[in-house]
This record gives structure tokens, sequence and C-alpha cells, in this order.
């Protein structure tokens, strides 16, 4: 009910608008059921002049005059009622979209470490939806229903009791039994929806493992799972639509059942003369009217529960807590020196799992820091703790001996540049892609800025250039070329404090020396902190932070620790080494190639 | 400096490019295509056809029966004759129930078998291509293809229904009107031609606002989505308040669209309204005077009434149902355009089982081009006897994973370019499923499904006993991390096992190839970074996966290289040179050039450090 009230308050902020659909609906009503009393009184006039033998020419077009006036009336009012309710709904869910947009894109990583893209985007487009067409037709829409049915009915009992409640007998049974089919049908349609869910995942799974499947020989296979569930689909498919032809059939026979009761003793009534035949027609166009508004009240039950449903996930993520929260205290802070302190630091993603305990680091301005460990000793934690994207549980993190928490999550962010190894590219061109940070930066910067990250040649080498477009609809961009891309994207941003992710997968040995090359650029002047992995990297930082789960074993330069002969020799031995070993995929010259050959 | 609503409309212009969405309300070719499909289900059909009839008939019925009612029995007074005609009509309300249920499910189960039948032949056509369609095409069309074009000809069959429903109770209603009184009939009609007027002036200008909303929705979902997505990078860089920004313009702009859309088709309701009550008038007008004459009854002049209250129905529901003929149409085309596409790769008519297969594997004089004149691999000549473990090393673009694929027969050499022989079988000539059944593929990039690790191990294989998948998880050093799953074996494998690391999928896909326990194995070793414990469990993995079976690796690891029984160094397509490693390293070759250069780099970067002792990986 919270849920549904939630909705409600959206509605009433646009209250004139809203007041005004009822009151364009309220008139709707009044010219909806004076036609069959029009219809009617020309019956009865024809009638009678039949068994007097003269008829008011005047009076009858005086009815037809009104009836197409009354038409016209009606008409601009169902244009008003339906376009008003219509954009009404269109307006909340406008509403409700932009707040959701800027509510999930303010969520801390902690939240979007649990929720899966698809999931929230199925919130916003599903939930959304069902909110919509709450909003038009509960909210705006069903009260004119129900006030059109209750207006027809007391319409009906007031021309003729007897005949009225002939006609109304049914109403009841047939409302009810709409409303449940209609729950039925909903549960229905939900595992039809499943079922779907499950054969795209088949499909898709099919066609992108393609090599799986071939290799396997395993196409029999694979045609048999999508064909079962086919079927599947289809039964369930089937059976949904049985209910709704089940719930069509029956609404529609109940009015005719009931229309045929009416004539039958509507018609003794008039052969009795205790009737005139305008009222029995009268009766009859009533019915009619009733149809409509009956049918579409049945849904109403299934819509409201669908809205609960649908807004309960939605608030749920509206209402979500981002786990970073800005002080309302809070400071700008200044472009840092880059002095970076951990006092004894802890955090855990899990209760009772600590990740990092009471660590404690000082590292200087224009420093490197090498973080090696083997994975899940804390690296990546380490490195997002200083940007915020997760508070630390236990302990403070200082800039230039200011705590992270004093400052303003904007102020600190535009201090801290990330250079991610996997980074996400945004459906743009190139050159918004690398200002992301900066949307107003010219375009010289952005050169200058690949050119330093050693991108520039393979950007200026596609026919659109810096207007390339990227990302799903666009050109894609090779691992080695996006970690560039994101170098550029930190040069331009320009801070003082740098974060690199450095487990690149393996590049064959021109990338990896265009990497090398931009990198040792981007982090000059920098407080810088590598997240490593190769001898590379690690033997050029200023220091190289060992950890073990969650903990600072050792601590120095190269030299230093493999002579110490502990865990760095140990992973030195283990990992770089072996990685390093590995026969690279080479870019050998021609020349090379011949010579070698002959 | 560009504005805020510029920049927006300039990101998403791409996503702004929405398929075709209409063609021509009836194609012809589509039509005929889509007959065979249609055939099968004529029963079904013919009982549909059969209760649509009956439905519109009663339907059409109502009015008529009423105003007879009142003409014949209720002014004549005739007591005993409206019993009986009120229980005709509700013999007709019972025959309305019993018709239209039959037409719907009739209808619903023909549609149904249909689609089943459809997205089976899709599906199986799909299954047919060769990778060269792969390498060619998108999954995220093919897939639209197979649900969205599917669904929206399943749309079109239920609206097939309906407005052939409407058209017949359209054409009910003008016959009725015109037997019971031609004059009234045809005056109650002249405002049909004024209808057909501004249907024909609508129906264009509601498409346009129609496809406006929907493309500016998609856009709105795919700037959501891409944001979502992109949430990590978007703090990072304080972005959110540009970004709100532009949301803002996106959304602002569809809740327009779809506003404006709605004006355009509420538009039409004052229309019906006025046309409907206009028409009434006339009939009241003209009928009372007929009345007065004697030509016509009070009961007639009810049934008119009901009859022009039922006419525009039908009218406005075919012009809505118009459209969504044009989106089917368009549909039917890509559709079928898909089973245009003839795989490139099919099995010979006279083509052999394979029988069970030793191992021996020859290349004889291979030449391969994926497009004609690229050629890819070059007169290759190998032989790897039964039970051997061949290497290939060499450069990017050398074509080792070509060379691999053509043993898997993922692309079929033409006919005098040489051939590939297994137990002296050329590839071409036996049925394909038969011969890479004995053979396991292990990708670089391990692939899991969405299922349980039982599902993913055993794949294809299900009758295998647990027992020996369980045997099969252990050769690989997998067991001890599948038993720490939660439910063990039966873990269901979410989005393809991103709850796994990536060493951890690498070993599933090497237990996935021994349950299968091929005669010959493929394998493109990973260049992932995997931890150290993680590496050494795949490398003794490995040395099981090889053991007493024919192996074609794309290595990358000197263990791999150096524990190979041959080694061949591929470059631009070519094999340059083949032996063991001793045998290489003894030469001035390439493979020798390779190695030395690999270890001046490492030599560099550690300086003065140890000695290399490469032989820890490889004699462990």
């Amino acid at each position: 009910m919270e849920v549904l009230l939630r909705i409600l308050r959206f509605t009433i902020a646009h209250k004139w608008r809203l007041t005004l659909a009822y009151l364009v609906s309220g008139a709707g009503i009044a010219a909806y059921v004076l036609l069959p009393k029009l219809f009617g009184s020309a019956i009865d006039r024809v009638d009678m002049g039949l068994q007097t033998g003269t008829i008011s020419e005047s009076a009858i077009l005086q009815i037809a005059l009104a009836i197409t006036g009354l038409g016209v009336v009606r008409g601009l009012l169902s244009f008003g009622q339906t376009y008003l309710s219509e954009s009404l709904a269109q307006e909340v869910v406008y509403k409700i979209r932009n707040r959701f947009y800027d509510h999930v894109q303010h969520l801390s990583f902690a939240f979007h470490d649990k929720q899966h893209t698809g999931n929230l985007m199925s919130r916003a487009i599903t939930d959304i939806e069902a909110i919509r067409m709450f909003v038009n037709l509960t909210v705006v829409r069903a009260p004119y229903f129900l006030l059109l049915i209750a207006t027809v009915s007391v319409m009906m009992l007031h021309l003729d009791l007897q005949l009225g409640l002939i006609g109304l007998v049914l109403l009841p049974f047939v409302l009810i039994f709409a409303s449940i089919v209609r729950v039925r049908m909903r549960f229905a349609w939900l595992k039809v929806q499943a079922t779907f869910g499950e054969l795209n995942t088949i499909l898709q799974e099919n066609l992108s493992g393609v090599r799986v499947v071939k290799a396997f020989g395993a196409s029999d296979f694979e045609q048999k799972k999508f064909d079962r569930n086919s079927s599947k689909l289809s039964e369930q498919m089937f059976k949904a639509i049985q209910l709704e032809a089940l719930n069509g059939s029956t609404v529609l026979t109940a009015f005719l059942v009931t229309i045929g009761f009416v004539l039958l003793f509507g018609g003794m009534r008039v052969i009795d003369g205790t009737l005139t035949p305008g009222v029995l027609a009268q009766m009859i166009f009533f019915l009619q009217l009733l149809s409509q508004p009956v049918r579409i009240s049945g849904a109403i039950v299934n819509n409201m529960a669908r809205a609960m449903s649908a807004g309960g996930r939605l608030f749920e993520i509206m209402n979500a807590r981002s786990d970073v929260e800005e002080s309302s205290r809070a400071l700008v802070l200044p472009r840092a020196r880059g002095h970076v302190r951990f006092h004894s630091v802890g955090f855990e993603y899990k209760p009772q799992t600590p990740v990092i305990t009471d660590l404690d680091l000082d590292v200087d301005p224009g420093k490197i820091v090498a973080l090696l460990g083997p994975p899940g000793s804390g690296k990546t934690t380490i490195a997002n703790l200083i940007p915020r994207f997760y508070d630390v549980k236990r302990g403070r993190i200082t800039i230039d001996g200011t705590d992270l928490r004093k400052a303003t999550l904007k102020s600190l962010r535009a201090n801290v540049g990330m250079v991610q190894q996997d980074v996400f590219l945004f459906s743009d061109t190139i050159a918004q892609n690398i200002a992301y940070g900066r949307p107003e930066a010219t375009m010289d910067e952005i050169i200058h800025a690949s050119e330093i990250a050693q991108l520039h040649e393979h950007i200026a080498s596609l026919p659109d250039g810096y207007e390339t477009i990227l990302g799903e609809r666009g050109i894609t961009l090779s691992g080695g070329q996006r970690q560039r891309l994101s170098i550029a994207r930190a040069i331009l941003l320009d801070p003082p404090i740098l974060i690199l992710d450095d487990s690149t997968s393996s590049v064959d040995s021109k990338t990896e020396y265009e990497i090398r090359k931009a990198m040792e650029t981007v982090m000059e002047g920098r407080t810088t902190f590598v997240i490593a992995n190769r001898l590379s990297t690690v033997h050029k930082a200023d220091t190289i932070v060992v950890l073990n789960a969650g903990t600072i074993v050792e601590q120095g330069a190269h030299q230093e620790l493999l002579a110490k002969g502990g865990l760095y020799r140990e992973i030195y031995d283990l990992q770089l080494r072996p990685q390093e070993e590995v026969m690279m995929e080479f870019d050998v010259s021609d020349d090379l190639v011949a010579e070698k050959i002959a | 400096m560009t504005s805020v609503a510029t920049r927006a409309k300039r990101r998403y212009r791409s996503a702004d490019e929405d398929v075709e969405m209409f063609g021509s309300a009836l194609d012809p070719k589509v039509v005929r295509r889509m007959t065979p499909y249609i055939l099968p289900q004529k029963k079904l059909v013919a009982i549909a056809v059969v209760a649509m009839l009956i439905f519109a008939g009663t339907q059409v019925a109502v009015p008529w029966l009423i105003g007879t009612a009142i003409d014949e029995f209720i002014s004549s007074g005739n007591i005993f004759g409206l019993v009986v005609i009120s229980g005709i009509f509700l013999t007709n309300a019972v025959l309305t129930w019993i018709s239209n249920f039959v037409q719907n499910i009739a209808i619903v189960r023909a549609g149904q078998n249909l689609l089943v039948q459809l997205r089976g032949d899709m599906f199986s056509h799909l299954q047919r291509q060769s990778l060269r369609f792969y390498d060619k095409t998108e999954v995220g069309r093919i897939m639209s293809r197979v649900q969205g074009d599917v669904y929206q000809l399943q749309e079109f069959l239920g609206t097939m229904v309906m407005s052939a429903g409407d058209f017949l109770s359209l054409l009910g209603i003008v016959v009725a009107l015109l037997i019971m009184d031609w004059r009234l009939g045809l005056i109650s009609l002249t405002v049909m031609p004024l209808l057909f007027v501004v249907m024909a002036l609508w129906q264009p200008r509601a498409k346009k606002r129609f496809i406006k909303a929907r493309s500016t929705i998609s856009i709105v979902n795919a700037a959501l989505n891409e944001n979502i997505s992109g949430v990590r990078v978007v703090q990072s860089m304080n972005r959110q308040e540009e970004n709100l920004g532009q949301f803002d313009v996106l959304n602002k702009e569809n809740a327009e669209s779809v506003k404006s859309e709605i004006r355009m088709s509420a538009g039409l309701l004052p229309v019906v309204d006025i046309l409907t009550s206009g028409s009434i008038a006339l009939i009241i007008v003209f009928g009372s005077r007929m009345a007065m004459d004697n030509t016509i009854e009070v009961g007639l002049l009810v049934a008119f009434i009901m009859y022009i209250q039922r006419f525009f129905d039908p009218i406005r529901h075919l012009t809505m149902q118009y459209t969504q003929f044009q989106r089917a149409m368009a549909s039917g085309t890509r559709i079928f355009e898909t089973f245009d596409i003839e795989p490139d790769m099919v099995d010979a008519p006279d083509a052999e089982e394979m029988p069970p297969i030793r191992g021996d594997i020859e290349l004889r004089d291979l030449s391969f081009a994926y497009d004609p004149g690229v050629e890819v691999t070059k007169s290759v000549n190998l032989h790897v006897p039964a039970g051997q473990t061949c290497a290939i090393v060499g450069p990017t673009g050398a074509g080792k994973t070509t060379l691999v694929s053509l043993i898997a027969r993922f692309y079929d050499v033409g006919r005098g370019r040489g051939q590939v022989l297994i137990d002296g079988y050329d590839v071409r000539d036996v049925v394909r499923n038969s011969l890479v059944s004995q053979m396991s593929m292990v990708l670089q990039e391990p692939f899991l499904f969405s299922g349980t690790v039982r599902e993913n191990i055993k794949y294809v294989n299900i009758h295998v006993s647990d027992d020996r998948m369980v045997e099969a998880a252990k050769a690989v050093g997998a067991h001890e991390f599948i038993d720490k799953l939660e439910d063990g074996y039966d873990t269901y494998l979410e989005e393809r096992g991103v709850n796994l690391s990536v060493g951890q999928r690498q070993l599933l896909s090497f237990a996935r190839a021994i349950v299968a326990d091929p005669r010959i194995l493929i394998l493109d070793e990973a260049t992932a970074n995997i931890d150290s414990h993680t590496e050494l469990q795949i490398q003794s993995a490995l040395r099981t996966l090889l053991e007493g079976r024919t192996a074609i690796v794309i290595a990358h690891r000197l263990s791999t290289i150096r524990n190979a029984d041959t080694i061949i160094v591929m470059n631009k397509g070519e094999l340059v040179e083949q032996g063991t490693h001793d045998e290489l390293m003894d030469g001035d070759g390439l493979y020798a050039h390779l190695y030395h250069m690999n270890y001046a780099v490492l030599e560099e970067v550690k300086g003065t450090g140890t000695e290399p002792r490469s032989d820890q990986m490889s004699s462990s």
C-alpha cells in the first residue's frame, strides 16, 4: 500500500492536470449517459406518432440536433480525457526515470557489485512501464469507469426498478470473475516471461559459444535443448491466451444473456402496456454502454497488483542508501600535493571476512608505490579506498593530512585519477571518450593527451580520426589501446594522485613497449599507486609493497626485497618469472624472417 | 562550446538508427514463404475460420434479433413469439461464447505450433552455418531475428485473426443494414467516405509519431544502460551532473514525443464520436418519417442505432492493425532473408560416418583463404602420428588458429587446395559430427554455459556416469574447488560462470574435454593472467590431458613447447621449421632466435638479478 501511496504522491504533484482530468471525465459521463436517453425518447416519439398518427417533426429535429451536439461534446471530452491521463502518466514516468538514473549513478561500488546491469535495466523498463499503466489506468481512469458503472446503474434502476435489477443482477459476478481471471492471467504471463528468458539464454549462449558447440559436434544436443524450451514456451503461452479467451468470451456472453432477459421481461411489460418501447430500447442501450467499463474494471485489480510488485522493486533501489555518503560539512579539497597516508586502516566487504587489517602506509608526494601480492591480498581494495569508492571500516586515510571523509566526493575524486586496464568505453566519439572527465576540453588538449598516451598515431590512422564512434555501435579498441585511452583520460584530468591498474593480459611486445612508455610519462610528478603484475613496472617503483591477506608483509626496493628471500622472492620466482617465460607472440620483421629462413 | 542538449543528442544519434520497422501491408513473397508453415495447421485454421464466421454471425444477429422481437412480437402482443425469440437470443449468446472461445484457442494453437516449427527451423538453420557466418555476423543481430522478429510474426497471427473477424463483422453489418432497409442503410452509410478520408490522412501521421516515440525510448534506455555499465568510470571522473543533464534532454524528448503520439491517436476519438452520432441523428430524422409512412417499424430503428454504434469499432481496429501488418511483413522479410543464407559448409551427400579413430593426422599441401586471394596458410605439410603432441608456435597472424580450425573442420578447404587427412580419411568426405565427436577442442577463452557444473563438464556426453565425471575433474585438479562450491557439482553457474575465476573456468573446460575422451585434442593455450597456484594446476592438468592422445597445441608456455614431440614454427601462413626443442635450438633458425630474444628482454628487466631457473616448470 505504501508503494501505491508513493506513486500517488508523484501523481498528485501534477494536481491541476489531475483535477482537470477528473473534471473532463465527469463531464464525459454526463454526455455518455444522456445519449441512450435521447435515443429512447426518439423511439418513444416515433412510437407515439404511430399510435396517434401525427408526429412533431420539430421535436424529432431537436432530438437529432441534440444527439449530434452531444456527439461533438463527447468526442472532445474523450480526447481530453485520454490525452490528460496518458500525458499525466508520461510526466510521472519522466520524473521517476530521471530520479532513478540520478540515484543509481550516485550509489556506491558496493551496491553495483551486487546488482547486475540487466536487473537494473529491467527495473527501469518493465517496472516503470507498470507504474505508467497504473497511473493511467488506476489513478486517473478507474474512478471514471467506476463512476460510469455506478451512474449507469442508477439511471437504469431509476428508469425502471424491476427491469433495472434484471439488467444489473449479473454485474457483480462478472466484475469478480473478470478480476480473478485477470490475476491468474498475470501469473500465467509471468511464467511465459521466465521461459522466454531461458530460451533467450540458450540461444545467446549457443551463438556466442558457437566454437564450443561446433568443436563438440553438439548441434543435435543444442537443437533438442532449444526445441524443448521452445515447446514449453509455446505451451505456457497457450495457457495464458486461453485464460484471456475465457475472460473475453464470458464477459461478452454475460452481457448478451442479460440483454436477452431484459428483452424477454421488458417485452412482456411493453405488451402489458406498463412500459414504452422507448424505455426498453433505452435499457438495452445502457447495457451496451456498460460492457466497456466492466471489461476494463477487471484489469484494474491486476493493474494494481502489478504496480505494487513493480513499485516495490523499483523503490527498493531508489531507497538504497549509498555506503559512501558525503558529510554535510564536507569541504572542497584543493589541488593536493599528494601526500597519502593510511592510518591503521581496516576494511571488509562482508562482515567477519576482513580484506585489509590494520594497514599503515605513508607515501610522499610524487613517489611511485607498487602494490604486489597474490590474488585476494587486497591490492585492488587499497586502490579503491583512496577515491572513496568504498569507505574504510576502521582507521583513516588522509591526503595532505585531510581525512578523506571530510572532503566533498567531487573535489576528492578530482584529485585522484584512475587508469584501468579494461576501461569502459562510451558510445561516443574517441575525442569525447578521452575528454570524458572534462567535457569542455579543447581539441588541442585532447590530441596532446593522446600523444603522450601513445595513442595519437592509431587514432590518426582511422578514417574518421578523433570523430570515430566507439562503444557498442561503433568500433572496438584492443585491450592495449583501451588502456592507453584510459591513460589519455587521466592526462587530461591531470590529477596529483594516480592509481594505475597494470594487471594486463599478454600483449605483443610492441604494444607492451608503448604501454610502458605511456605509463612512465603519466606517472611523472604524481603520487602513483600501481597494482602491478609485470616485472617491468614493479622494478621501476620507488617502493614495492608486498601484501598478503590484507597486511603488508614486506616493503622496500626491488633488489633489497630480492635479497631478503621472503614473499617477494617467492612471488618473483613463481609468478613473475614464469609469466615472462611465456613464449610471447612476437612481431618479427620480414627481413629477419627472410634472413633466418634462408 | 556545445550545449548539453546537443552533446546528448550527438552522443546517441547512432542508437537512433532503428532497423527498418515497416514493410508493405501484405508482401506476397513473405506470404508465399509462410505457406509451408501454415499448411500443416490447416485443420486448426479451418476450425478457426468456421468459428470466426459463426462468431461474426452471432454478433451481427444481436441488433437484428432485438429489432425483430420488437416489430414482430412485442408490438403485436405475441407473448409466445417473444418467448421463442428470446430463447433464440439466449441460444445465440451461448453460441457467441463457444465460437469466440473456439476461434481464439484454435488460432493460438495453430499459431504456437507454427512458431515452434519456425523457431526450431531457424535455430537449426543457424546451427548449420559455418564459422564464416559467425565471424561476420553479430550475435545481437541474430538474437533479434529469432526473438524479436519471430515475436512480431506471432503478434501478426493474432492480429490477422482479429482483422479477419473485424472485417467480417463490418461486412455483416453493412449487409444487414442494406437488407433490413436499403434506403435507410444507404443514408447511414453516407458518412463512410468522410471516414475513409480522415483515416487516410490520419494513418501515416500516426505511424510517424509512433516510430518517433519508439526510437526515443530506445535511446533513453540505451543511455541508461550505458551509464549503469560504466558507472565506475562515471563516478571516478565526476560525470554525474553532466550525465544527468544529458539524460534529462533525452528523457524529455521521449516524454514529448509520446505525448505527441497520444495527441494523434486520441485525435481519432472525436472524429468517430461525431460521425457516429451524426449518423444516428440522420437515421432518427429519416427513420421517423419512414415510420410515419409505414415503410419501417420502430424495432428497425432500434436495430439501426445499435448497428451504427458497432460500426466504427472494427474500422478503428483495422486501421491500427494495418501498422501491425506492416511491421510483421518487415519482420517476415528479415526472417526469410536469414533462411536464404545458404550454409557454405555442408556434408557431402555420400559422406561416410567416421569409424572410431586412432588419431593419425596428416596435412597435405594445405592452403586456405578466408577471403579470396588472401591466403592464411600456404601449402602446409605436416604429419602427426597417433598419440603424439605437436606444438605450434609463431607470431600473431602466422595462421596457427586457422590451421587448427581446419583440422577441426570449422572451415572447409577448397578442393584442389590440399587435404586434411585423419587416419587417412579426408575430413570433407565424412559426416562432420561423426568426426568432431571424437575430437575435443579447448579454446583460449574458456566458454561455459549457464547451467550446473555437472551439465558443463558432461555437456554433450550426458550419458557419462558421475564417477567418470568426478574422475575427470580430479584428473585436471578441478575437483578440489568444485567440492568447495555451495552445491558441489550441482552449483549453478550464473551467466556463464562469472562466479568462477578465469583459471577455474579453464580447468572446467579441461574436464569437459577429458569426459569426452577424445582421440584427438586441439588446444589453444590460455595466455590470460592466472594466479600462480592455478597456473601450476593448469600445467599439471595439461599433462594429464595430453597423455595418450594426439594433440595439437597452440603453445605459449615454454614447458608445453619443450615437452612436445614435435614443434612447428609458423610464419605468415607457412611452416618454416619443424623439430624438437633441442633440434631447433641447435640450428640458427627462427625458433632459436625467438627463444633468445625472449630471454634478452627478461635479462634486461632483471638486471643483475638471478639466473633464470627455466627448468623449474618443465621438470616439476
